[in-house]
């Protein structure tokens, strides 16, 4: 093994799924001590050649280097013995065990566990203090927030030796000082020459982390630069393969009267949970109010009780007259029958039903409406018709109506969905998560249709975890913590470091050491819901 | 991602676990001493190569359609209503109340009072366990199964203790009044030079069954509340946000299911029997279940099936009186097929599957090269 040998060298990979081209001839070289990005939007093909490298599918053609040396990878055994650890975007640990359980978990050194905990202990104790990598070994995971699990994770990949890391779409969970805290952690770790493998589809976090990075593109890699030699908008288009604009472009807001009101509302789950603790503001027709803040603060409860399928008490007026928030007349049809449109957080889960077409799907929630009956029937025709100019107008590709939902790209999912809910010019429309797993191209047009319906003198509500997109669009923006907003600011009057701070629940600004406060008061929450649960 | 074509999945698949239910029967035939090719000839024989036959299989069809479309209605709105059986024996009630304690002038009304009776018994049957389940959450597998025990209980009670005519030994009615006796096959087809369905008990209900199977069909795939049963179906959380209510499609599909099932009793009762008998549903409620998985729950499917399971009944039958095969292994040879081509539908369609995949690379890859 020399030092100029590339930690990871791949020749070649290509692997198909049925009639998909996953990956075709992708070649890359990652050299060691450096944070290597990869870039691409959703479905180019990342995840299954990280997937490859670390044993879970084995390539059609190809083949993997690791330290200059041919390595068959046929299980994630055979990556962790040569070196290489994976984070994954949705975390594999047991949540009942502690940390330190966790750690060793099928990596114990014998039958009887006492002596593999004594060891993980002093191994962790190291580690901590190496990298930051500061966790508690004892707590059982379940009682940690998103970030140590996070934490927890790496050091399982660490523990194993592993002196390659994969981590995959990392930062999509946390907060932006959890995420600030996880780039310490890799600093750290490519100082001790550690070589870490970044996915990601944040242009920003390629520009803030990595030495170098390649773009994914359908399936093949498009180019592979030096992050000291590019630009956002260069790496943009690379991975789309056309000019996208980053930012949307958009007139002052014309506010006019509050079409939406909503006073003192509280949500009990059925755990017994506040999730909503006197949420009170306005939305005006011709403004976008963003909602921010770290997934799990009672944003997605909030769209549930003005969508109509979740109860709460308090008040919501809408055009001035107040709307049922429990009991009869509070469904997802009597709202939208009162003007309120709705895209749902979780397409997949809630805005679309998978196996339906398309065309059934374009009057979901809608299909009651007599425009869509002959007689005792639905009008087939009538809907088909009606979806194919939808999708048309939303440019919703392939613009084919039999088409199941489950067959769109999460793109055209979104769209589908867009353009139920826009064409029904409703007054007020909540949008969650608008371009949560949708790709950049589709991302630009999504924005200017929620930009122009704005324009339209429409109120419109936007839920997202995003800040990039919570700035792009909103006029006026709140930020959620614990249940409760702790703020409302005018777009233009503030900035990432104070939405940061109101996010993790701390109104005023402590000055210097704001990572340390988030901490604390992060911490704090995590320990008032450990005692409730 | 490597998806069959729909044809494989909707014929390739059952025809294949119906091969291998048949080659597993055969050597269970061929343990026990007898030849299983001249067993099968006797049940094709017995069931299909006669009108008599057919006037059998198509009754024992005509039970298997009702409680197969029950199955299938719930099964789209993702409920296991495996109370077929229980909600026929209602129904069977419902058909003997009002053939006896009405008077009809002709059974063209009495078959649609019956109908209506036999619908009606059916669903109240079905909608404690559906309201159970909608607004306390009990599962629907357990309600329906248990409520199967009280409805053969409580008929058992009516029967010996309240309809039974006095004087008479075994627990029936009475024989209902002759202008509520449905025409029989031969009734309608046989002339004095053919005598067609002699003795058969198939029946004018069948047709009821069919345009059943036309009505589930346009109910599925055509109304809004086929919309919203698929619906509620395929995702909760989706219909939710709808605002479809749960509780509404669960209750509303299960009175339907629990009528179709229902039905089954003017086949049994009023076509077949022509009296309430004990335990006239002879377990069609459960071979519902295995009609409506073979069919896929869909209308035309769960015909076809509920025609080969007919075969098998009538078949069997014939295979009992005519060799010395006993009674229990044609029991055997049912649960056979029910094993096949549902409990084990995954054997087959996992291969197959497989299969597909590789032709279909293989395709992919030749014109390339």
């Amino acid at each position: 093994m020399t030092d100029s040998a590339p930690a990871i060298e791949l020749k070649g990979i290509s692997k198909a799924f049925g009639p998909v081209q996953a990956n075709r001839d992708i070649s890359i070289r990652v050299m060691p001590g450096t944070i290597h990005g990869i870039i691409g939007e959703n479905g180019a093909g990342k995840s299954t050649l990280m997937s490859i490298l670390y044993g879970f599918y084995a390539a059609d053609a190809g083949e993997i280097f690791v330290k200059g040396r041919r390595t068959e990878i046929p299980d994630s055994q055979a990556a962790i013995a040569a070196g290489i650890g994976m984070v994954f975007q949705h975390f594999k640990l047991v949540q009942n065990f502690t940390v330190l359980e966790n750690v060793i978990l099928g990596a114990e050194d014998g039958a009887l566990l006492k002596p593999s905990l004594a060891k993980a202990r002093g191994v962790l104790k190291r580690l901590a203090e190496e990298y930051e990598l500061h966790v508690d070994p004892d707590t059982q995971v379940q009682h940690l927030s998103v970030g140590h699990q996070q934490r927890v994770e790496i050091l399982k990949a660490l523990y194993r030796q592993a002196d390659i890391l994969i981590l995959d779409e990392p930062t999509g969970v946390l907060t932006p000082a959890e995420a600030d805290h996880l780039f310490r952690i890799l600093d750290n770790l490519r100082a001790e020459g550690k070589t870490i493998i970044l996915i990601t589809h944040k242009l920003r976090e390629i520009m803030e982390i990595t030495d170098t990075v390649s773009v994914m593109r359908r399936g093949e890699m498009t180019a592979t630069v030096k992050t000291a030699e590019t630009s956002p908008e260069q790496l943009a288009e690379l991975m789309v393969g056309r000019k996208v604009l980053l930012r949307v472009d958009k007139a002052p807001a014309r506010p006019a009267a509050t079409l939406l009101e909503v006073e003192n509302l509280h949500l009990v789950d059925a755990q017994g949970v506040e999730r909503l603790r006197g949420i009170s503001f306005g939305l005006r027709a011709g403004e976008v109010l963003g909602i921010a803040g770290v997934a799990g603060n009672g944003q997605s409860e909030l769209l549930e009780v003005l969508g109509g399928y979740a109860e709460a008490t308090g008040t919501v007026r809408v055009n001035g007259r107040e709307i049922p928030l429990s009991g009869a007349g509070c469904d997802g049809m009597a709202r939208r029958a009162a003007g309120i449109g709705h895209v749902p957080e979780d397409r997949q889960r809630e805005g679309l039903i998978m196996p339906y077409t398309a065309w059934e799907n374009s009057v979901f929630g809608y299909h009651r409406d007599p425009r869509y009956q002959k007689g005792a029937l639905m009008d087939q025709a009538a809907i088909r018709e009606d979806a194919a100019g939808k999708m048309e107008r939303f440019d919703v590709r392939p613009p084919n109506p039999n088409l199941a939902a489950r067959n769109f790209s999460g793109g055209n999912q979104q769209k589908i969905v867009l353009a139920r809910e826009i064409e029904r010019n409703p007054d007020v429309l909540l949008v969650g998560q608008p371009t949560r797993g949708v790709d950049i191209g589709a991302i630009e047009f999504i924005h200017k249709q929620i930009v122009a319906l704005r324009d339209a003198g429409k109120a419109i509500l936007l839920v997202s975890v995003e800040l990039d997109e919570i700035f792009a669009l909103s006029d006026r923006i709140a930020v959620m913590f614990d249940g409760r907003i702790m703020g409302i600011r005018e777009a233009a009057e503030t900035d990432q470091r104070e939405l940061g701070l109101l996010m993790a629940g701390i109104t005023e600004d402590p000055g210097g050491d704001a990572i340390a406060a988030i901490d604390a008061a992060m911490a704090e929450k995590e320990r008032r819901e450990a005692s409730h649960g | 991602m490597d998806r069959m074509p729909a044809w494989a999945d909707a014929i390739l698949v059952p025809l294949i676990s119906l091969l291998l239910a048949a080659l597993l029967s055969a050597l269970v035939i061929l343990a026990i001493g007898e030849n299983p090719v001249e067993a099968f000839r006797l049940m094709v024989d017995g069931a299909l190569m006669r009108s008599t036959g057919w006037g059998y299989t198509l009754y024992y069809a005509t039970n298997f359609i009702f409680t197969g479309l029950a199955v299938s209605v719930a099964f789209h709105a993702r409920l296991f209503n495996i109370g077929g059986e229980g909600q026929a024996t209602l129904g069977g009630l419902g058909v003997a109340l009002v053939c006896l304690y009405l008077p009809w002038p002709h059974w063209t009304l009495a078959l649609l009072g019956a109908s209506l009776g036999a619908a009606l018994f059916g669903a109240l049957w079905a909608l404690i366990p559906a309201w159970l389940q909608a607004k306390r959450g009990s599962h629907i597998v357990i309600t329906t199964i248990m409520f199967n025990f009280i409805a053969a209980a409580f008929l058992n009670y009516l029967l010996v203790n309240l309809m039974k005519p006095a004087g008479q030994m075994d627990p029936a009615t009475e024989i209902f009044p002759a202008a509520t006796h449905l025409p029989t096959f031969q009734d309608m087809f046989a002339t004095e030079a053919s005598p067609l369905f002699r003795g058969a008990p198939g029946n004018v209900t069948f047709f009821l069954a069919l345009l059943a199977c036309v009505a589930v069909w346009l109910l599925i795939w055509r109304t809004r509340l086929g919309y919203e049963i698929r619906a509620l179906g395929h995702s909760e959380s989706a219909a939710r946000y709808a605002g479809i209510s749960p509780v509404r499609i669960i209750v509303i599909t299960m009175l339907i299911s629990g009528a179709l099932a229902g039905l089954m009793g003017v086949n049994t009762a009023m076509g077949e029997a022509e009296r309430l008998v004990l335990n006239a549903t002879e377990g069609a409620g459960f071979i519902g279940i295995a009609v409506a998985l073979m069919g896929r729950n869909h209308p035309f499917g769960v015909f076809l099936a509920a025609i080969l399971f007919g075969f098998l009944y009538q078949g069997g039958a014939e295979l009992a009186l005519w060799t010395s095969i006993p009674r229990e292994l044609i029991v055997v040879i049912q649960a056979l097929v029910i094993l096949f081509t549902g409990a084990l539908d995954n054997m087959v369609r996992m291969p197959l599957e497989r299969v597909f995949a590789a032709r279909r690379r293989r395709a992919r890859r030749t014109p390339a090269e």
